[in-house]
């Protein structure tokens, strides 16, 4: 079990993290813009997150919390 | 469920005014884990540059100062010096300040062998003033002042900061890592806090070059930036310790690298 939180008003959209993901469940946000005006990163599928990090590893703007 | 990964302590919650996907966050990280995990935040004095990451005296939670553009070394050496057992110095440069500008204060402070840690950002390239040709640009690299490419016949030839200070006798360390992947953000990680723990153990002047990105001048998407670093940067910039005195690595000390 584990778990994965953006801190999404300051995801500028970069992406490094969906890259990053060995799940491949991260994605850009089609339908929500952010205050930044960003689509901003989500977990696709919660339940299927490891909690490894790598996500967190990579993201510029350390926007990302992992707990497991 | 406990935490595995959060912001580190030593960085304060403000948000980076650097572009989407700059390296610059993942490096300020870095500094700010290492600061965490070896304790001295508050004894710490970091040296901002001039560059993009001139506002890095926003984001660390220690105490900063902006230096004049390259001259972050003299000003680290002048706060070392003022209190040598109990300071923890670290100056943050990038290209166009350390290895240009900056090039005689970084040279002498090697030669000297200060008691400083510097953290060097090469990403080839003028970002703050809108991606002029730096001194680390890579030969046939198209910038905003070499529309044709890098033509090193006018231009010379990029300077490489870590094999040019491992000929001095002076530096304790020397190192090139990069952040482009997972496994490179380990490996920076662990170079940056050796770089510190150096400075703690008294033994003299670190450098950590950073091979980083520049999405926006480079006129690439963050991620194709990151492919970018390990086809044309690394291939000239090789990784790895170019020195390391105390493991005798490096030229004339008959380690690995003195064949």
């Amino acid at each position: 079990m584990a778990k994965v939180t953006f801190r999404t008003d300051e995801c500028k959209g970069c992406g490094l993290c969906i890259d990053a993901c060995p799940k491949g469940i991260l994605k850009l946000s089609e339908e929500t813009i952010n205050k930044k005006g960003h689509h901003p990163a989500e977990c696709a599928d919660p339940d299927a997150c490891v909690g490894c990090a790598s996500c967190a590893l990579m993201c510029p703007d350390c926007i990302i919390t992992v707990e497991r | 469920m406990a935490v595995v990964f959060e912001r580190p302590k030593a960085l304060l919650d403000v948000p980076f005014h650097y572009c989407p996907g700059c390296t610059h966050g993942i490096v300020h990280r870095l500094v700010a884990e290492a600061i965490d995990e070896l304790g001295i935040e508050g004894r710490t004095v970091g040296i901002a540059p001039v560059g993009c990451s001139v506002m890095a005296y926003d984001y660390f939670a220690c105490d900063m100062i902006e230096a004049a553009h390259g001259r972050a070394p003299a000003v680290a050496t002048g706060v070392k010096r003022s209190d040598p057992d109990n300071l923890i110095v670290f100056t943050y440069q990038g290209d166009g300040d350390l290895a240009s500008i900056g090039t005689a204060e970084t040279v002498h402070a090697a030669a000297r062998n200060e008691n400083i840690t510097i953290i060097f950002i090469n990403n080839a390239i003028y970002g703050m003033t809108g991606g002029q040709m730096a001194p680390t640009s890579l030969p046939g690299q198209v910038t905003q002042t070499s529309p044709y490419g890098r033509d090193p016949k006018a231009c010379g030839y990029p300077v490489k900061i870590c094999e040019m200070l491992a000929q001095l006798e002076g530096p304790e360390y020397l190192e090139r890592v990069t952040v482009n992947s997972v496994a490179h953000v380990r490996a920076a990680k662990k170079a940056i806090k050796k770089a510190f723990q150096n400075q703690i153990d008294g033994k003299g002047f670190s450098l950590i070059e950073v091979l980083s990105s520049c999405p926006t001048n480079w006129g690439m998407t963050p991620k194709k930036a990151m492919e970018w670093i390990d086809e044309k940067m690394i291939p000239y910039y090789p990784l790895g310790v170019y020195k390391d005195r105390s493991a005798g690595i490096g030229p004339g000390l008959g380690g690995k690298e003195d064949k």
